[in-house]
């Protein structure tokens, strides 16, 4: 592998841009192809059905044994709330490889002290929120019990491609939650898509079982097509 | 420190540019149970220094002999491990599946 071809590839990944490298196994020969450019490529076809699936894997072409390397962006994690339960999944969350963001206008919350490992935005969510750009590589998590400030995020989340969308509060809230978001014109499919009660049920109580209970459900949405059925 | 993908290759990268000699191992094709999916990678410098995985730890080392030579000669390798058989020299998953891993030096 070239080294520039490596660094192109790094360069994707940061970009937050999908990339495919393909590898001709018997010769060596490689090319990047950018998200951009699978239109125009020969292989179009299977690159965008495995980029799809984020699915590395030997296709044929030709009579030629091609490796497809996909690379897609990493999954990136924005938490609606700078609380105890965020302070426990911000570190469990860049462990398993999320880009974590959190996002709370109350500045007393939002503080890089009580944030040491993701960037801690003072802002509100309707405001930071488009300019992050919620792709379909995105998780929001709505914490902060306030519909001041989880309303207008699951909002934007619902108005994206966001392939997780949870919100905390008992079954009660959820509902208030449901009628106000309806009032706002989001249809029942909309709001189906939101996880809430939040986590998988795994009886956590404190805050960091309850961290464990919002990540492992975000993993299993990440990775239904891999679950074993019950 | 646990390396995820992305300090993986960025790492591969980085080696190169101090002017280490790097090897990327990549899983191609896998059958039956296999401990890492295909396009997991592994890097491994000149001096076997290593980041990432392509099984659980039952055949890196052989991997990293290998990469060694793809280091030194530059031609990319196709490698494949079986079952483990105690009674063979060979390594192999004690899971019971198999596993190809394309080995490249990066210049």
């Amino acid at each position: 592998m070239r080294l520039s071809l490596l660094s192109d590839l790094n360069a994707e990944r940061a970009a937050r841009r999908a990339a495919i490298l393909v590898t001709d196994i018997a010769s060596g020969e490689q090319r990047l192809v950018r998200e951009a450019e699978i239109a125009g490529d020969p292989l179009a076809d299977e690159l965008r059905d495995r980029l799809r699936q984020g699915r590395s894997g030997l296709v044929e072409q030709e009579g030629r044994q091609l490796f497809l390397t996909v690379q897609a962006p990493p999954v990136r994690l924005a938490v609606i709330g700078a609380v105890h339960i965020s302070q426990a999944l911000a570190p469990m969350a860049r462990a398993v490889d999320f880009d974590v963001t959190i996002v709370d206008p109350r500045t007393a919350f939002a503080t890089p002290e009580r944030f040491p490992d993701a960037p801690v935005l003072a802002e509100w969510p309707d405001t930071v929120l488009p300019e992050m750009g919620l792709d379909r590589y995105t998780a929001l998590v709505a914490l902060t019990h306030d519909p001041k400030i989880d309303d207008p995020a699951l909002a934007a989340a619902l108005r994206s491609e966001c392939f997780y969308v949870g919100a905390l509060g008992s079954r009660k809230t959820h509902e208030r939650r449901v009628q106000r978001l309806t009032e706002s014109g989001f249809t029942e499919a909309d709001l189906a898509r939101i996880h809430a009660p939040i986590g998988l049920d795994i009886g956590a109580v404190s805050p960091a079982e309850i961290a464990v209970s919002i990540l492992a459900e975000i993993v299993a949405t990440l990775r239904k097509e891999r679950r074993r059925s019950a | 420190m646990l390396s995820t993908d992305a300090e993986i290759l960025k790492n591969a990268e980085a080696w190169r540019r101090e002017g280490r000699g790097v090897a990327v191992a990549t899983v191609v094709e896998t059958w039956g149970s296999a401990p890492r999916p295909v396009g997991s990678h592994l890097v491994i410098d000149g001096d076997t220094n290593f980041l990432g995985s392509v099984s659980g730890g039952c055949v890196e080392g052989a991997v990293i002999t290998e990469a060694l030579d793809v280091i030194a000669d530059g031609k990319p390798r196709m490698l494949e491990f079986g079952v483990a058989d105690e009674t063979a020299w060979q390594v192999g998953l004690s899971c019971g599946g198999r596993i190809k891993i394309y080995v490249e030096r990066v210049d």
